[in-house]
């Protein structure tokens, strides 16, 4: 059978993507960008340099230490210490971070990780537990010689009850492997996002990953139904409960969703699925003004409701960098705005002629200035790829500042127009876009090399911008290591004590995942 | 001349679906399934609609056998810039064994009542893959055929077809009217656009059976099964080199 046009299609962008990427090399006139996208694992400066920190009072592993390992684990790749191979262990996906750590341990299953946490517990040795290293705050490598204690080999699929709709994991299963599995069954998890090919559920639950069906589904903290969690001192704590409703006594296991590793090891999880809808149809809408994309929204909460799977935006900037630096083609007539709107449903027809009728009185109403509608999977793919690889098409842009934000729809979009204007021509680029549905808005600020006098000019004025408008300065990506020190313009003094205070209580040495997520004070600068 | 279009599109499962056989073994689940236009149609539709943006075709006409769902598959044709739409219903589960030359008569009947000069279609569709129906239309009417077409161009009443082949490209000259079949690069269908998308639900989709048009769809051939292909046995990972030798050994192999 010859080729359709939807692998045609497919193809030709992979085809695309490589030969102005071999382009690029060639004639590319940043060097720094160019080194960004080159720099290998070992370039990346060590946190403790770069970030000027002090070391913890733990102790230092030893070769003692690591016959044990070798002993509990018995499989001799489960214990790493080859220094080349550390490297990549070590540093974070976006090159910013790097530790040393002096071993990688990969345990297959509880009772391994209990008997690891506790001889570290013992021995006061620090741990970082690790998924699939896709976060984007330096949250999963070490910053000193922590060990990494990783989740890649617990990625068995324990139980899917397809009556209740429930999934029973260990931590190591990666998001993608498992839509893939759901799918025969016509489920899919509550949740996605656009590192799916690699990060790990544990590693999901322990960040609340948000993602592009937050609006539809609802967060992690509705959808978790258990949790079983190794503590500080190895004990196996089981709330790996798959009842969607319990109320007996504290519901412990939110406290580990959303605490990135830092109270306890999330050894399996319970999740409640949700149905595949069988019908899915996509529009790309451009606005004039922000206005319109506000209202746009609305609309579709009243309008499309019970349809409405996904409400994505983008700025007219951002279009830019992604048609430019991906070479993919925006299918829509240039526009100040683009709105990316997603209805799901159990019938197509009913489905597709929701959207329509939904977008049907914004278009006489000018409210759209242009748009399209697709519904065959492939194209499906090729809008959804122009918003999920935003952060891609950035990166070749050079140096990125990205900034996580949750804001009240009113002042929205003001914070890019004031940062645009607060930085004039120190910034390359200055962008924004996110998930409106869900209150969160992405703004990059790109730049040729990265530079302290920018740094300084968006950090604090940012953060202050976001605290006036009780505003989060991390909407889901998380504190880990790099965003702590604003967890101020956020949390009240208080929230910081009493966080502080469950801490000391569930690891009193600060074994897990040190450094990350508290700062050391609450006003530390 | 001004070409008077008519455009087969097909309503198949859509090509990224996972297809999966049915436990009985007669068939592929449906039910619940994403479908889509035939890609292949998709191109076909493009290439009309261009023709008639060039002012070389006054109207393009999108037809569809199949149940009332395939009315979906027509409203896309609409929004990509057909002008009107010819359903010809039938239900399941008469549709599921509906031939290609079943499908071959009712164009060629449609064909003459709608006095067209041109019929362009998929090449085939993406389920049966059959890549039959072209050339039955072809031969029923008595019109010659450029298939697989790469890139067609109009020159007065004949049209050159740049058709693929196995050893690359052929050129041929056929004379209109005649039936085109749409291969892979010879377009790249657009997008609908909202605008587009809103005149075509003013446009006009006529419902036919095949007894109207006084066709006999009864199909020729039975499907005796259907099964999936030999699952592929997994292999094993062993843990070092020295397993490997192992394995190699007790299996025979060395």
């Amino acid at each position: 059978m010859a080729i359709p046009q939807a692998l045609a299609r497919h193809c030709k962008r992979f085809l695309l993507d490589t030969r102005p990427f071999q382009g690029k090399y060639l004639n590319h006139k940043t060097l720094s960008s160019f080194k960004r996208l080159t720099t290998s694992s070992n370039d990346v400066e060590l946190t403790p340099y770069r970030y000027s920190i002090q070391r913890g009072n733990f102790a230092k592993v030893s070769r003692e230490d690591i016959e044990y390992f070798q002993q509990i684990l018995p499989i001799p790749s489960a214990v790493v210490t080859d220094a080349e191979e550390l490297i990549a262990s070590n540093t974070d996906w976006l090159k910013a971070v790097r530790g040393s750590a002096p071993v990688l341990l990969k345990p297959e299953n509880t009772q391994q990780v209990s008997k690891i946490v506790q001889y570290c517990n013992q021995k006061n040795l620090a741990i970082v537990p690790q998924g699939g290293k896709t976060g984007l705050v330096g949250g999963s490598v070490p910053v000193f010689d922590e060990i990494i204690l990783s989740t890649s080999r617990m990625n068995n699929v324990i139980q899917v009850d397809k009556i209740s709709g429930t999934l029973v994991c260990q931590p190591g299963c990666i998001l993608q492997e498992l839509e893939d599995l759901l799918q025969s069954d016509n489920f899919i998890l509550p949740y996605d996002l656009g590192a799916r090919g690699s990060c790990h559920i544990g590693g999901n639950i322990s960040s609340n990953a948000g993602g592009i069906r937050l609006l539809r589904y609802g967060s992690l903290h509705g959808s978790v139904l258990g949790l079983e969690i190794v503590l500080a001192d190895g004990t196996i704590l089981d709330c790996l409960s798959t009842c969607r409703k319990d109320n007996t006594g504290y519901d412990l296991k939110q406290l580990f969703i959303g605490s990135e590793g830092t109270l306890g090891i999330i050894t399996k999880v319970a999740i409640a699925l949700a149905q595949k809808p069988r019908a899915r149809s996509v529009a790309l809408i451009g606005c004039s003004d922000f206005d319109k994309v506000k209202n746009v929204y609305s609309s579709a909460r009243t309008d499309l409701c019970e349809y409405l799977s996904a409400c994505e935006f983008m700025d007219s900037k951002i279009m830019e960098l992604v048609e430019h630096h991906l070479k993919l083609i925006n299918p829509v007539q240039k526009s100040s705005f683009y709105v990316l709107i997603e209805a799901s449903g159990s019938s197509e027809q009913y489905c597709k002629s929701a959207l329509l009728d939904f977008l049907q009185p914004l278009m006489e109403n000018k409210v759209i200035e242009e748009g399209i509608v697709v519904d065959t999977l492939a194209q499906i793919d090729e809008v959804w790829a122009l918003r999920e690889r935003v952060l891609e098409a950035c990166q070749r842009d050079g140096y990125v500042f990205k900034y996580d934000v949750s804001l009240p729809l009113s002042v929205f979009y003001n914070i890019v127009n004031d940062l645009r204007s607060h930085l004039g021509n120190q910034a390359k680029n200055v962008g924004g876009y996110g998930h409106i549905g869900d209150g969160n808005i992405h703004i990059n600020v790109t730049c040729d090399e990265y530079n302290v006098e920018l740094e300084k000019a968006i950090e604090p004025y940012i953060y202050e911008w976001i605290a006036k408008h009780k505003g989060s300065v991390s909407a889901e990506h998380g504190m880990g290591f790099i965003k702590k020190k604003n967890m101020k313009y956020s949390k009240s003094e208080a929230a910081y004590n009493t966080m502080k205070g469950i801490k000391h209580l569930m690891d009193p040495k600060g074994i897990l995942n040190p450094y990350k997520m508290l700062p050391e004070k609450y006003r530390q600068t | 001349m001004a070409l008077r279009v008519l455009v087969g599109c097909k309503r198949v499962i859509d090509y990224a679906v996972k297809v999966r056989v049915k436990p009985d073994k007669t068939g592929v689940v449906t039910d619940g399934v994403k479908h889509s236009i035939n890609p292949f149609d998709e191109i076909a539709i493009e290439e009309a609609v261009r023709l008639k943006e060039k002012k070389i075709a006054s109207e393009v006409v999108a037809i569809s056998c199949g149940p009332k769902q395939c009315q979906e598959t027509l409203r896309t044709a609409l929004a990509m810039g057909a002008d009107r739409a010819i359903h010809v219903e039938i239900p399941e589960p008469q549709s599921n064994t509906l031939e290609p030359l079943g499908v071959a008569k009712i164009f060629s009947k449609l064909a003459k009542e709608e006095d067209v000069n041109l019929i362009i279609v998929g090449k085939q569709a993406i389920d049966d893959d059959c890549n039959q129906t072209g050339q039955l239309t072809a031969a029923l009417l008595d019109w010659p055929q450029g298939t697989f077409a790469s890139e067609i161009t109009v020159e007065g009443e004949h049209m050159k077809v740049i058709r693929e082949i196995d050893g690359g490209l052929e050129t041929i000259k056929v004379k209109m009217p005649a039936v085109i079949s749409a291969d892979l690069r010879l377009n790249e269908p657009r997008y609908a656009t909202l605008p587009n998308i809103m005149k075509a639900k003013k446009k006009k989709i006529d419902v036919k059976t095949p007894a109207d048009l006084g066709i006999d769809i009864s199909p020729r051939t039975e499907i005796l099964s259907v099964e999936d292909p030999p699952v592929r046995q997994a292999g094993s990972k062993v843990e070092d080199v020295s397993e490997l030798v192992g394995k190699l050994k007790s299996h025979g192999f060395i």
